[in-house]
């Protein structure tokens, strides 16, 4: 370093190279910097020690504070299932009919309903459980397979035409194209809207829904949930409610899947879903319907007849 | 004569096998590949044979150095004009994909949707624009400062256009469909063989520039664009060691798997933030900010230890992208307190570069330039400490996954590398093209505003979000359950991708608005305009009035 030249607004020493007209200045390192990065080693040192860090031959060093990733989520979760469990028993041991005795415990099901229904149900009815064409609305009274909290436990454990599960409630809306000319389709989707005041109806249309459809939907469109037969006299519709959309469904009838959730969630949660459903508001009182899983096999032999 | 007719043959071979590919394979996407390729080379046939006449080839794109005592700077120029371009069409698809987010209807299948669309952004602006703008200033910057022109001008103008084909391929390829899914490193296999040709032949030149350099020592731009380009070739290779399916056909598999995978493509893109977006950018700001401002660098030993420790300690930091993952808890630990001892080595070079302006602070007030300079350190600062800090679990477990993360890459691209990258473009346009000054000065100062509360509506909206959406995720309620699902916390972001819609239109406009300037000043205008820095005073009239006239009466 030959020359001491001094940079005069810092009163600072020039290095003495110079490149393209810049030059740099013989500034010491600023102390606080220095210092700063000091203690962020130190901090490194000290977390290595204590944590799982150094790779060796089999397997890393533990730490000594013996803290792993999976140790504390499994700490975490046993805190949260212990947090639980007094409820989760509780519910175990009630009959679902019973559940509406004990308001608190009827809570804390809807509780937890409500948080398995957000991982595993908006999917397909949505985060307001109100579904979508071809996904039905849950907050409605309308239920094609009956809405006590019986009903839907079983809908929700053997879900609807979900062949792995051999409990799997079963029905099929036959199609009745060939079967019906277009006129006549035309005349019985009126007739079904009409049902609800939607349309005109005709004697035509009255006739042909009393030979083919009231034997299921019964003489006046009510349905009949114990085999599946939606009503069709409430103007709530599943897969849309438009002329069009009523004679499509006549024609060439689509047939819903719902999951069986038996096996993949344990029984409380399937009960505790089931009670956020019944919650929903169109949840039924417990009637005479403990014959539902009866109707499974009638129901089969109507829909193949 | 005899090397034209060299340059045709081996052109033609590479139409030949282009025209052959498109034929064989079964991949549309392959085929349309391999016709861009075709289409290089019958521009490429014309303008070899545009060569053979003495005449037209000095009126050629690609025409030669001027000679050993001017510097070479016509691929600079391009360059300068590429990253403009660039820059506009990749903040374009970003405001796109921003309001895509906001108004999923605007998702058209399947060539624009939020899948495809976004990496062309990311790759836009970090590799087309940000790329650019590296490849230029380091082919200005490295002949500046070693006082020789290009090594190897001819390879300097391949890894030009070489880069720009990449650019191309790597775009059409996400529209197409053809990715292979790593992040910021999507092009597929043939594209990547592509780009390690195109970087080897930019390493040669500028390796080559270094070793005749007429300067006894290296200046330390030179040490970081050395870094920034060894590195990632070293990077690139390594992550995108892949088995195609077939040499005829797009598709290609990682030769990694599982955690493995996951975490060289972390060691990856961590490291594509740390040398080309930091050690490169660094190089830029350690030339342009001392000339800009006519000051000495603050403290050579500061860059010195700065340099080495980002270098050494940078490398190992990419497992904090894997925190709470199948990534084993040694490897999280050791990718932590890598980045928290990064934060000092980072704030080394915000240090030289701020500190550079004692003696001319003033000229923050007077010149737009050192303005924009100024905010790209204070932005620079800013991510430099919060990556850090995200980097430490506790502080992840929450930011994780959310859009805490994209706030954060945002304050770095938009306020570091943008406004760094802005900064030197102006400083090059009026010199690069011989013109007296900019178009407008003005106009700079309006990029400056637009796109500091662009930032500012980005940065702040995503920081909201995130928090939000992190906080939303873990909230358990009294009974012991989560409480929100994943849709709740989308609809509670709306307003605010919203908002950063907003804030990248406005720094996109701010982008539209140097393009003008720049273009304007390349066509030799110049903008009629009061001229920047003080108010002028009029000494003359800076008296009191006395009361020597009686008002006079209206008529």
């Amino acid at each position: 370093m030959t020359n001491k030249r001094i940079d005069e607004p810092t009163g600072t020493e020039f290095v003495g190279h110079e490149w393209d007209g810049i030059e740099e200045l013989n500034t010491p390192l600023p102390r606080w910097w220095l210092y700063t990065f000091y203690a962020t080693i130190l901090f490194a040192l000290v977390y290595v020690v204590l944590y799982p860090a150094w790779p060796m031959l089999e397997g890393a060093t533990p730490g000594t504070l013996g803290w792993s990733s999976r140790g504390q989520l499994e700490q975490e979760m046993r805190a949260a299932d212990a947090a639980r469990a007094g409820v989760r028993a509780q519910i175990a041991a009630t009959d679902i009919e019973a559940l509406a005795g004990n308001p608190q415990l009827m809570q804390a099901a809807i509780a937890g309903g409500a948080a398995a229904f957000k991982v595993n149900c908006v999917q397909c009815h949505g985060a307001g459980a109100a579904g979508s064409p071809g996904y039905p609305n849950l907050n409605d009274d309308d239920w094609l397979w009956g809405g006590t909290l019986t009903d839907i436990q079983t809908t929700l454990a053997h879900g609807i035409r979900w062949e792995a599960s051999p409990e799997t409630r079963t029905n099929f809306m036959p199609a009745f194209e060939g079967v019906l000319q277009p006129a006549e389709a035309d005349a019985v989707a009126r007739h079904v809207l009409a049902l609800s005041g939607k349309a005109k109806d005709s004697p035509q249309g009255a006739q042909l829904f009393a030979d083919n459809c009231a034997a299921c939907h019964g003489p006046t469109g009510g349905g009949l949930p114990a085999m599946g037969a939606p009503a069709l006299n409430d103007a709530i519709w599943l897969y849309g409610g438009t002329q069009a959309d009523v004679k499509r469904q006549i024609l060439a009838p689509r047939h819903g899947v719902m999951p069986a959730w038996q096996g993949r969630l344990d029984p409380v949660t399937i009960k505790m879903l089931a009670a956020y459903v019944h919650s929903r508001g169109g949840g039924q009182d417990a009637a005479p319907s403990a014959a539902a899983p009866e109707a499974t096999p009638d129901a089969t032999k109507v829909a193949s007849n | 004569m005899e090397t034209v007719v060299k340059r045709l043959g081996v052109w033609a071979l590479v139409l030949l096998a282009s025209i052959a590919a498109i034929a064989l394979t079964p991949d549309a996407g392959f085929a349309i590949h391999m016709g861009i390729v075709a289409l290089v080379a019958v521009i490429l046939i014309v303008a070899t044979l545009g060569t053979y006449d003495p005449v037209a080839r000095a009126q050629s794109i690609f025409r030669m150095p001027p000679g050993p005592s001017r510097y070479d700077d016509d691929v600079i120029r391009w360059g300068v004009i590429a990253t403009m371009f660039w820059g506009v069409v990749g903040l374009l698809v970003g405001v796109f994909i921003a309001a895509q987010l906001a108004f999923p209807q605007l998702n058209f299948e399947p060539y624009l949707n939020f899948g495809r669309v976004r990496p062309l952004h990311t790759s836009a602006v970090i590799f087309a624009f940000g790329g650019n703008a590296l490849l230029a200033t380091s082919f200005y910057v490295v002949q500046r400062t070693c006082r020789t022109t290009l090594a190897l001008p001819g390879v300097a103008r391949f890894v030009f256009w070489g880069y720009q084909l990449f650019i191309v391929l790597a775009a059409t390829g996400y529209v197409l469909g053809i990715s292979q899914g790593r992040e910021y490193a999507e092009p597929e296999w043939y594209v990547d063989l592509w780009l390690t040709i195109v970087w080897l032949a930019y390493a040669a030149v500028f390796v080559g520039t270094i070793l005749q350099r007429r300067e006894p020592h290296i200046y330390v731009a030179n040490w970081f664009y050395l870094a920034f380009i060894l590195t990632i070739a070293m990077l690139h290779v390594v992550n995108n060691l892949a088995l195609p399916v077939s040499l005829l056909g797009t598709k290609s598999y990682s030769v990694f798997a599982g955690v493995q995978d996951a975490l060289t493509q972390w060691w990856y893109g961590h490291n594509a933030v740390g040398f080309f977006l930091t050690a490169g950018f660094l190089a830029m700001m350690y030339y342009f900010v001392p000339k800009q401002a006519g000051r000495p660098v603050y403290s050579y030993r500061l860059s010195i230890i700065h340099f080495w420790s980002l270098i050494f300690l940078y490398i190992w930091a990419g497992p904090h992208h894997l925190h709470y993952t199948a990534l084993p808890d040694w490897a999280q630990t050791l990718g932590m307190v890598f980045s928290v001892m990064l934060w000092m080595p980072s704030w080394g070079g915000m240090i030289n570069g701020l500190m550079t302006l004692n003696g001319a602070w003033d000229k923050v007030r007077t010149d737009p330039i050192i303005r924009m300079m100024v905010l790209a350190l204070a932005f620079y600062g800013m991510s430099t400490f919060e990556g850090p800090m995200l980097s430490i679990k506790a502080v992840n477990s929450l930011s994780h996954y959310t859009d805490w993360t994209i706030g954060h890459v945002h304050s770095g691209a938009l306020g570091w590398n943008g406004m760094i990258t802005f900064a030197c473009v102006y400083y090059l346009t009026p010199r690069l093209w011989n013109r007296e000054r900019l178009y407008s000065l003005r106009m700079i100062n309006w990029h400056f505003w637009l796109a500091t509360l662009g930032i500012v509506f980005y940065a702040a909206s995503m920081w909201v979000a995130g928090i939000t959406q992190g906080l939303m995720w873990r909230e358990y309620g009294a009974d012991g359950y989560l409480v929100n699902s994943f849709v709740d916390t989308v609809a509670a972001l709306h307003p605010m991708y919203v908002l950063r819609g907003v804030g990248g239109l406005m720094y996109l406009s701010g982008a539209i608005i140097m393009a003008w300037n720049t273009a304007m000043t390349i066509a030799g205008k110049e903008r009629a305009e009061a001229p920047m820095g003080d108010v002028s005073t009029d000494t003359s009239a800076d008296h009191p009035l006395l009361p020597t006239f009686a008002a006079e009466p209206a008529e």
